[in-house]
């Protein structure tokens, strides 16, 4: 059973470009879909809102762990036990919290972009019940809904 | 190991679990707390023995959470490389 997430994307876009969009809180949050409230700052927790239609209630706050320019920005977040409005709650005190990291290398066409989440290990039992495939809802398919509507009406 | 032996189906004891096992009583004890504080593992009391048995639903949990966040990811990064590749 893995404990981790690992994503590889290569950006046809310079390193300093994607290092801006990775660490300009305002750019960062046009495409994560977030509205943070001030600059990333190692050693300090940035905050926000979704803007990810359907989630706007939902708190956004990591703690910027590394920013080594151009190659490593990495923080910390904690995992609500619900995203569903009815469950939500913003505590986050007392949550599992996973490490999101983001490495940047250059390559011919550009960018190769490496995310990896790790330390879902720590996660208990049942703060992963909602997210099962066994669910009514499929929250997969709502995503994917979501995603297809805010794509054909930016 | 411990889970191998999980896997059966039947729920054991800590007595069943150490037969044929290089590990104490006491080292099996602590594996299985471990493996029933993550959800891998329940146990029910009978008599003056508790028996443990493997629970498949918090594997199909885990792979489903870590399922869920990874297509997200997917969707976020789409969106990352339309934003700098414009």
């Amino acid at each position: 059973m893995s404990d981790r997430i690992e994503k590889r994307i290569e950006l046809k876009a310079p390193v300093s470009r994607v290092w801006r969009a990775l660490t300009d809180y305002r750019e960062f949050g046009e495409w994560f879909l977030v509205k943070l409230e001030g600059p990333f700052v190692p050693g300090q927790i940035t905050r926000g809102r979704i803007t990810y239609p359907g989630y706007e209630h939902v708190k956004w706050e990591a703690l910027v762990e590394k920013m080594e320019p151009e190659r490593l920005f990495s923080f910390t977040w904690a995992h609500p036990k619900s995203l569903d409005k009815a469950h939500y709650s913003e505590d986050y005190s007392g949550l599992p919290t996973t490490l999101v990291e983001f490495r940047l290398e250059k390559t011919a066409g550009g960018t190769l972009l490496r995310l990896t989440e790790s330390g879902f290990d720590k996660f208990p039992a049942d703060q992963r019940e909602e997210f099962s495939r066994r669910n009514d809802g499929g929250w997969t398919e709502q995503m994917k809904n979501i995603e297809r509507y805010v794509t054909k009406n930016p | 190991m411990l889970i191998a032996k999980l896997c059966g189906g039947r729920a054991s004891s800590i007595s069943q679990l150490t037969v044929g096992s290089r590990l104490t009583r006491q080292a099996i004890t602590k594996h299985l707390r471990v493996l029933e504080s993550a959800g891998l593992v329940r146990s029910v009391r009978a008599g003056r023995e508790s028996l443990f048995r493997f629970d498949p639903e918090a594997i199909r949990e885990t792979r489903d959470y870590l399922q869920f966040i990874s297509e997200q990811w997917d969707e976020a990064l789409a969106r990352l490389k339309a934003f700098v590749e414009d």
